[in-house]
C-alpha cells in the first residue's frame, strides 16, 4: 500500500475514533461541560493530563531541540516534567479540595477580591490563546506534509475536528478523547525510537540504548561529541549557556508547569483528594516515557542525520544530491530542508554556521537549481566556513524535522510514517482541545457567571460556554493560518505568566493563611509586570543582550518575576490587616482531605 | 471544616510539610545540584556509557521526580489514615 493511503487511514480512522468518543460522551450540564462530572477515573486522568500537556511542541520539536542543543536541553527536560513534582504536592490535592471549576475560582474566592478574580481571567486567557496558536500550526504543517493539502486547509480540518468534540462533549468529551489521543501519540513516539534504536545500537529501549557502544568501539554520546567536535559544532555532551541561565530557564519551566490553568483545571475531574493525588503519579508516568526516550531520539537523529548527507568518508565528504535519499527532497519540498551548492561539486555538505542570509532559506517559488533542488534568493556571497567548522555549510536544516522525518532516514517501513503523523496530529488537537476548554471556562463561568451577572441559568451558562468555544477555535484557526512570526517567544511569555502569577498566588494561598488580598493583588501585578516588561524590551523592542539582567534570557526570567511576587506579596501582606475569620477557615478546610465531595457549582 | 479538632488538624498539617519538604529538598538537590550546578564534575564519573551529569540531566532527573510523587502519595495516604481524615 502506497504511503499516502496509509496516512489516509491512519489519519481518519483516528478521526473516526475521536468524534465516535465525542458522540458518546456528550456534556449534558455545565459540571459534565467544565469538569467532566468530577467522576474521571485517576488512571485515565493522568493519560488525559499527559496528553493535554504534550503539545505538537514535545512531540514534534523537543527531540529536534536537544538534537540541535546538546546537553543544555536538559532544561526543558526537566523543567517540564519537574514541574509536576510540584503540581502534586503543592497544588493538586488542596485545589481539589478547594472544589470548584477554575483557577479564577480558587484566587477570587480565596483572596475575596473581583480584581484579583480579573487578574486571574486576564492571565488564563493570555496563556491559552499564546498556546493554543501554535498547536494550531502544528496541525497545519503536519497535514500540508502528509495530506498534500496546503497548510491553510490542514488548519480548517484541524478546527472542524476539535470544534465537534469540544463543543459537543466539553470537557467530558475532551477527556476520553485525550485518552485515546494519548495511546495514539505514546504508540506514534515509541514505535520509530524502538526501531532506531535496535537499528543503531541493538538495545531495544532507546533510554538504553543511548548508553551503548556502536562497532565502531565509541559510545553513541562519544561518536556524537567527535561528529560535533569535528564539524565546528560544541560538544554534545557539554553545556554552551551560562549556568544561572540554565538554573533559571528551568525553574521557570517548573513553577510556569505546575501554574498552567489547562494542567490544574485537569485535577478537578477526579472524584477525590487522595484521586488527585495518584493522578499526578500516572500523568508523569505516561509524560516520562515520551520525556525518556527524548534524548535517544534526539542523539540518534543527530548521528543518523550527520552520516546521511556528510557519509562516513572522511576524505570526501559529502553525498551528490542526485543520490540523497527521498526524504530529503520530500521535505526540502516541505520547506523545511535547503541546500545551495557553494562549492559547486553537487554534493550536499553539512558543517557549523548558518548556511542561508538570516538563518532560513527564502525559496525562489518552484524555480529549480541545476541540480533540480529548490532555488534560494537569499544565498551568502562569499561564504567562510564557521569558527572550527573544516568547510562551508551548505545545509539548511529545521529542528523539526528530527521527529517527523527520523522514520524516513532510518528507512522504517511506511506504516511507521503513516502513525507518525497520527501521532503528531492526535498531539496537536488534545491540547488545543484542553486549551479551548479553558478559554470557554474563564469566559461563561468566571466572567460571565460570576462577574457579569450571577442569575444566568444553567442552560444559558452552557450556551456562552460553547459560544466561547466556537469563537476561541476561530481565533486560533486564525493565528494557525496566519502565525505571528514569533511563536517560540509567546510561548516562552505563556510560561513565565504562569511562573510569575497564577503558580505563586496559588501557593501563598494554601500555605499562607495570612496572606491577604493586598499581598496577592500586589504581588501578581509586579511579578506579572516585571516578567512581561522584560520580555517585552527584550523580544519586541531590540534590547541588547548585553544587558540581560545577570545574563538571565527571556524565557528564565519567569523565575526572577516569581521571586519578585513572593517578596513583594509578603512585605505588602505585612503592613495591611490580615483576611477575615471566614477565609482563614476556608484555608484550614483545603488542607483537610475530609470532606471533599464532588466539584460543585455555586 | 473537619470532624477532626483543632489541634489534630495542626498536628496534621506540620506532618504534611515536613513530608513535602523531605521530599521536595531531593528534588532539589537531583534537578538543580546535581543536574545544572555541578553538572560538569559529575560528567567526568562514567555511569552505562553515560558520562552520568548528562545522564542526571537528561534522563535520571525525571525517573526520580516519577518515584517522587509515588512515595508521596503513599506517605499522604498513610497520613491521612493516621490522623483520620481520610475520605
Amino acid at each position: 500500500m502506497s504511503l499516502d493511503l496509509l496516512t489516509y487511514i491512519f489519519i481518519g480512522g483516528s478521526f473516526a475514533l475521536y468524534i465516535g468518543i465525542a458522540i458518546w460522551a456528550r456534556a449534558g450540564s455545565t459540571k459534565e461541560f467544565y469538569v467532566a462530572g468530577g467522576g474521571v477515573h485517576p488512571i485515565a486522568n493522568g493519560m488525559a493530563t499527559a496528553a493535554d500537556w504534550m503539545s505538537a511542541a514535545s512531540f514534534i520539536s523537543l527531540a529536534g531541540l536537544v538534537s540541535f542543543i546538546g546537553r543544555d536541553g536538559a532544561a526543558y527536560l526537566m523543567g517540564w516534567t519537574g514541574g509536576y513534582v510540584l503540581l502534586a504536592m503543592l497544588l493538586a490535592p488542596y485545589l481539589r479540595k478547594f472544589g470548584k471549576f477554575t483557577v479564577p475560582d480558587f484566587v477570587g474566592d480565596r483572596y475575596y477580591s473581583q480584581t484579583a478574580r480579573v487578574i486571574a481571567i486576564i492571565c488564563t486567557i493570555v496563556i491559552s490563546f499564546t498556546y493554543v496558536a501554535g498547536q494550531m500550526r502544528g496541525v497545519g504543517i503536519v497535514f500540508s506534509r502528509y495530506l498534500h493539502v496546503d497548510i491553510n486547509t490542514g488548519v480548517i480540518i484541524g478546527m472542524a475536528i476539535v470544534f465537534f468534540y469540544a463543543v459537543l462533549g466539553g470537557m467530558k468529551g475532551i477527556t476520553y478523547t485525550q485518552v485515546a489521543q494519548y495511546c495514539v501519540l505514546i504508540l506514534a513516539f515509541m514505535v520509530p525510537a524502538i526501531f532506531m534504536s535496535m537499528q543503531i545500537t541493538g538495545h531495544f529501549l532507546p533510554q538504553i540504548g543511548l548508553g551503548a557502544t556502536l562497532d565502531s568501539g565509541m559510545s553513541v554520546l562519544a561518536t556524537l561529541d567527535k561528529l560535533s567536535v569535528d564539524l565546528g559544532f560544541a560538544e554534545y555532551t557539554s553545556g554552551q549557556q551560562s549556568t544561572i541561565n540554565v538554573f533559571c530557564l528551568t525553574a521557570a519551566l517548573m513553577a510556569g508547569t505546575a501554574g498552567l490553568p489547562h494542567v490544574i483545571v485537569r485535577f478537578f475531574t477526579v472524584p477525590r483528594v487522595k484521586d488527585a493525588r495518584t493522578s499526578a503519579g500516572w500523568a508523569l508516568i505516561f509524560i516520562a516515557i515520551l520525556y525518556t526516550t527524548i534524548p535517544g531520539v534526539a542523539g540518534f537523529g543527530r548521528v543518523n542525520l550527520i552520516e546521511t548527507i556528510n557519509g562516513t568518508d572522511a576524505t570526501n565528504v559529502g553525498t551528490a544530491y542526485s543520490e540523497m535519499p527521498t526524504w530529503f527532497k520530500n521535505w526540502e519540498n516541505a520547506g523545511l530542508l535547503g541546500w545551495h551548492d557553494y562549492n559547486g561539486d553537487g554534493k550536499v555538505q553539512y558543517a557549523a554556521g548558518s548556511a542561508f542570509e538570516g538563518g532560513k532559506p527564502a525559496f525562489d517559488g518552484e524555480a529549480r537549481g541545476i541540480h533540480g533542488e529548490r532555488a534560494v534568493t537569499n544565498a551568502k556571497v562569499n561564504p567562510t566556513p564557521a569558527p572550527g567548522a573544516p568547510f562551508v555549510t551548505e545545509v539548511y536544516v529545521d529542528r523539526d524535522i528530527m521527529v517527523l522525518a527520523n522514520p524516513e532516514i532510518a528507512q522504517l517501513p511506511s506504516w511507521v510514517i503513516a502513525l507518525v503523523a497520527a501521532g503528531a496530529v492526535a498531539a496537536a488537537l488534545s491540547t488545543a482541545a484542553g486549551l479551548l476548554l479553558v478559554i470557554s471556562t474563564a469566559i461563561a463561568h468566571d466572567l460571565m457567571k460570576t462577574c457579569v451577572n450571577p442569575n444566568i441559568s444553567e442552560k444559558q451558562e452552557l450556551m456562552y460556554a460553547r459560544l466561547a468555544a466556537v469563537v476561541a477555535i476561530c481565533i486560533a484557526g486564525y493565528f494557525g493560518i496566519n502565525p505571528p512570526g514569533f511563536v517560540a517567544q509567546v510561548v516562552a511569555l505563556a510560561f513565565g505568566l504562569a511562573s510569575s502569577s497564577v503558580f505563586p498566588v496559588i501557593v501563598m494561598g494554601i500555605f499562607n493563611k495570612r496572606m491577604n488580598k493586598e499581598g496577592a493583588i500586589a504581588g501578581m501585578i509586579v511579578g506579572l509586570g516585571s516578567t512581561m516588561a522584560y520580555m517585552i524590551y527584550f523580544t519586541f523592542m531590540g534590547g541588547s543582550k548585553d544587558d540581560l539582567f545577570l545574563g538571565i534570557s527571556t524565557g528564565g526570567f519567569g523565575f526572577v518575576g516569581m521571586i519578585l511576587n513572593f517578596v513583594v506579596a509578603y512585605v505588602v501582606c505585612m503592613m495591611t490587616p490580615p483576611p477575615p475569620a471566614e477565609i482563614q477557615e476556608m484555608v484550614e478546610s483545603i488542607r483537610v482531605p475530609r470532606g471533599a465531595g464532588e466539584a460543585h457549582a455555586h | 471544616m473537619s470532624t477532626s479538632s483543632q489541634d489534630n488538624a495542626s498536628a496534621y498539617w506540620a506532618e504534611n510539610l515536613r513530608i513535602i519538604i523531605t521530599y521536595l529538598a531531593v528534588w532539589f538537590v537531583v534537578s538543580f545540584v546535581a543536574g545544572i550546578l555541578f553538572v560538569d564534575q559529575l560528567n567526568a564519573i562514567p555511569f552505562f556509557g553515560f558520562p552520568l551529569g548528562f545522564w542526571i540531566a537528561q534522563q535520571g532527573a525525571i525517573f526520580v521526580y516519577v518515584a517522587l510523587i509515588w512515595m508521596y502519595v503513599i506517605s499522604m495516604n498513610k497520613l491521612d489514615e493516621k490522623y483520620d481524615v481520610h475520605e
